[in-house]
């Protein structure tokens, strides 16, 4: 968080003593805020003033970076509270957690691993496993830890237990090279482990009990004391209502009060005794501030559902997705079924695809390139008039997979009928509706009509 | 130990009160629902008052939906082919109150008269205590004609009439206004749509404690983060002392989620999308619960499996509030 020139000239000695070589603190401190001169230069600085300054350089909120290779996922770094403010930049690791004694573990990690679903043109895939220590020593828990590294190679893990020889043990075998984040540090026995992700380089999530922020930012003065840098916080749980206030708090006091011992990603961990159970606190988490969300059941619907609804959360409001500019056939088309077009914002495509699909009316939907918008924005930018229209119909081969030569444009804009017939020599142009929601009267009541 | 001052952000402003169903009067609920009445986000009770919890309402449809997924089918069976039967099971998996879309009068659909349609709603009142939301058929002839005869034959009954929309909420709106209704005014993803509705409204003196607001619903997938980021600066406006934007929120979840092809496919799907059975509930309660997040007052499901896992959901949200 940068502080602003009267803000920094609080904290100066406001002696006016021109050393600093500006005329007055003022000027020195707006210039200071233009990160134009170095706080050095000033000769009766107080620590205070050092410190505030230097917090106000570094994020509010670290990025950690948990895995490595090609797997790895960084997380963090966030500056809103509401996405539409600006963005949400490090979209949340989903992690399965299995118990290290369960027989299908190794199974477990394949599927995990393995799990990849197309959505808009991109690949959304889970993050990593989390491989709880379910009793036995440590040698056991490395071994299985080993057991799920080897089963999904380059997959992201983390590594729980309340024993830090385990963790040790499971680092040592060689599960340090792909950097876990180890789980977790507690006012037990943050010694112990701070020591043993220090000594692996790994990044350690602290644990205090349902939503006690305040043994969260004792334990995170210790295990940075102790040396460990990345952090992770995981504020215990205490049900949806507790879980939303204290990610809330933590966000808040990370952003807006600068609170450097909580200025860390959040791990949540959602696993609950259900699916369903488990799937409405993951999807909060998602929504509410969460860097890691850690669930228990591989249930490839919910799984879908939560990866869909991440990168939703974390579309750049202001980068709306766009669809790939192209013919779309919605259901089984032949030869005589009608042609639309509109433009490539993703919320239009999905509108006009979503009505025409619940027509039950197979239908060829073109989709011109507007730069992702909207049918009224991009025409009144010029991006979706009836030249754009007439090249999106020529370029996209329509012609010779129909039967007909009718194109149906959006109601909104009627007012391009005349100069797409002109573009468009022996074509009928139809005015359709203004909005999608009508469309299937339309195509089945007028367009045949 | 460290103490931690916590920030809490105190809000000058409040969402109105509103309340659904009547058993004074005319009207002859056993049971209203009132939502609305929040001085803090959703569900951050140590900042400021949540007076209600989120109400959920089921969709019933006045004529067996041909076109619905065939999970939603299994899990209604035969009373889907009945609106008083599956009103009363409505309730009996949860619901607070019952939605009824009134399709039988769309033209496409076997276009009956209003007079025939007010009797339904006769037959559902009499089978449920819970308030009723009427919708039309979601055509604007037949929507003024029908809710309209709907709110004169119902009057006193304090329902919630949609859609109110900016083409026709004159006629609504004076029909919510002669018979003690309320209106659901929806406007397409847009906050300072919503509010020139809501200025429009209450210009024809309605009062905006009658006004619930759908911001319309985006399902999970097909433009959730719209509704989703629109809900949140709709819900920050009203705390901050906006009268404009100071309606509970009414969101239309099952319709949007089951329309999906995530809800409806059982086959020929990729396989990483699982087994429709827990598909369709999923993309239900995802999209609620997103937006009880951001600020969702009423949902209107579909599944009955959904209305459980959100009454639960619930349940652990409200939890000494």
């Amino acid at each position: 968080m940068a502080l602003t020139g009267l803000e920094i000239f609080k904290l100066l000695p406001k002696t006016n003593c021109k050393e600093c070589g500006f005329p007055t603190c003022l000027a020195f401190a707006m210039k200071l805020s233009q990160k134009a001169t170095e706080l050095d230069k000033c000769p009766s600085v107080s620590d205070e003033a050092k410190t505030a300054l230097d917090a106000a350089a570094t994020p509010p909120i670290k990025l950690v970076a948990i895995g490595s290779g090609e797997r790895a996922f960084e997380i963090g770094n966030e500056v809103v509270l509401y996405r539409h403010e600006k963005t949400f930049y490090h979209q949340p690791g989903l992690v399965v957690r299995v118990k290290s004694d369960d027989p299908q573990l190794a199974e477990v990690a394949g599927r995990v691993a393995g799990y990849e679903v197309e959505r808009v043109g991109m690949t959304l895939r889970l993050d990593g496993l989390a491989v709880e220590h379910a009793g036995g020593d440590a040698a056991t828990y490395a071994a299985a830890v080993a057991a799920a590294g080897a089963a999904a190679p380059g997959l992201p893990l983390v590594l729980i237990s309340g024993d830090a020889a385990a963790i040790d043990a499971a680092l040592s075998g060689g599960a340090a090279a792909d950097r876990p984040l180890v789980h977790a540090a507690t006012a037990a026995n943050w010694q112990a482990m701070a020591d043993v992700a220090k000594k692996h380089g790994c990044p350690l999530a602290i644990r205090a009990e349902a939503g006690d922020l305040a043994g969260l930012v004792d334990l995170s003065e210790n295990v940075r004391g102790a040396g460990v840098e990345d952090l992770v916080l995981d504020p215990g749980t205490a049900g949806l209502a507790g879980d939303l206030a204290a990610f809330t708090q933590l966000r808040r006091l990370a952003l807006k009060k600068g609170a450097r011992a909580l200025g860390y990603p959040i791990v949540a961990v959602a696993g609950g005794a259900t699916w369903q159970a488990e799937l409405a606190r993951a999807t909060q988490a998602v929504a509410k501030y969460a860097g890691v969300v850690i669930i228990d059941h591989l249930e490839p619907a919910a799984v879908y559902a939560l990866l869909t609804l991440r990168q939703n959360i974390y579309t750049d409001p202001q980068k709306p997705i766009q669809m790939e500019p192209k013919l779309y056939e919605i259901g089984s088309v032949g030869a005589d079924s009608p042609v639309l077009i509109t433009t490539n914002f993703s919320l239009t495509y999905f509108s006009v695809a979503g009505e025409v699909e619940g027509a039950g009316v197979p239908a060829w939907l073109l989709v011109a390139d507007s730069d992702g918008q909207s049918v009224l924005t991009a025409w009144a930018a010029g991006k979706f008039d009836a030249e754009k229209i007439a090249k999106t119909v020529k370029d996209s081969g329509i012609e010779s997979r129909i039967s007909h030569k009718k194109l149906v444009i959006p109601g909104h804009v009627a007012g391009l009928s005349g100069e797409v017939e002109e573009e468009l020599p022996g074509w009928q142009i139809m005015v359709g509706p203004r909005d999608a929601v009508d469309i299937p009267n339309y195509v089945k009541n007028v367009w045949g009509a | 130990m460290t103490a931690v001052k916590i920030p809490v952000e105190k809000w000058p402003g409040a969402v109105r009160e509103v309340t659904l169903g009547s058993s004074y009067g005319a009207g002859t609920r056993t049971s209203t629902v009132t939502v609305g009445g929040e001085t803090a986000l959703p569900f951050l009770g140590f900042e400021g008052a949540l007076p209600h919890r989120p109400a959920l309402a089921v969709e019933v449809v006045d004529m067996e939906p041909g076109d619905w997924s065939p999970e939603l089918v299994a899990a209604w069976g035969k009373d889907l082919s009945d609106p008083a039967r599956w009103a009363a099971r409505a309730v009996e998996e949860g619901a607070d109150l019952i939605a009824l879309k009134l399709r039988s009068c769309h033209p496409d659909f076997g276009d009956r008269s209003a007079t025939d349609v007010c009797r339904t709603v006769d037959r559902v009142l009499a089978a449920v205590g819970v308030p009723l939301i009427v919708y039309g058929p979601g055509t604007a002839d037949k929507d003024n004609e029908v809710l309209v005869a709907v709110a004169e034959a119902t009057k006193g009954e304090q329902l919630a009439l949609g859609l109110c929309e900016e083409k026709n909420y004159r006629t609504i709106v004076a029909a919510a206004l002669g018979n003690g209704h309320l209106v659901i005014a929806q406007t397409p993803i847009d906050v300072n749509l919503a509010k020139q509705l809501n200025i429009l409204i209450s210009d024809m003196r309605l009062p905006l404690e009658r006004v619930l607001m759908d911001p319309t619903t985006g399902a999970l997938g097909y433009g959730l983060e719209y509704t989703y980021s629109v809900m949140e600066r709709l819900r920050l406006a009203a705390l901050m002392g906006d009268a404009m934007t100071q309606l509970p929120m009414i969101c239309t979840v099952g319709e949007e989620a089951w329309r999906q092809k995530e809800g409806r496919a059982a086959a020929d799907v990729p396989e990483a999308w699982g087994e429709l059975a827990e598909r369709g509930v999923s993309w239900e309660v995802t999209t609620a619960m997103t937006l009880l997040d951001a600020g969702a007052d009423i949902l209107v499901l579909r599944h009955p499996s959904s209305v459980s896992a959100l009454r639960e959901a619930l349940d652990d949200l409200t939890k000494g509030a």
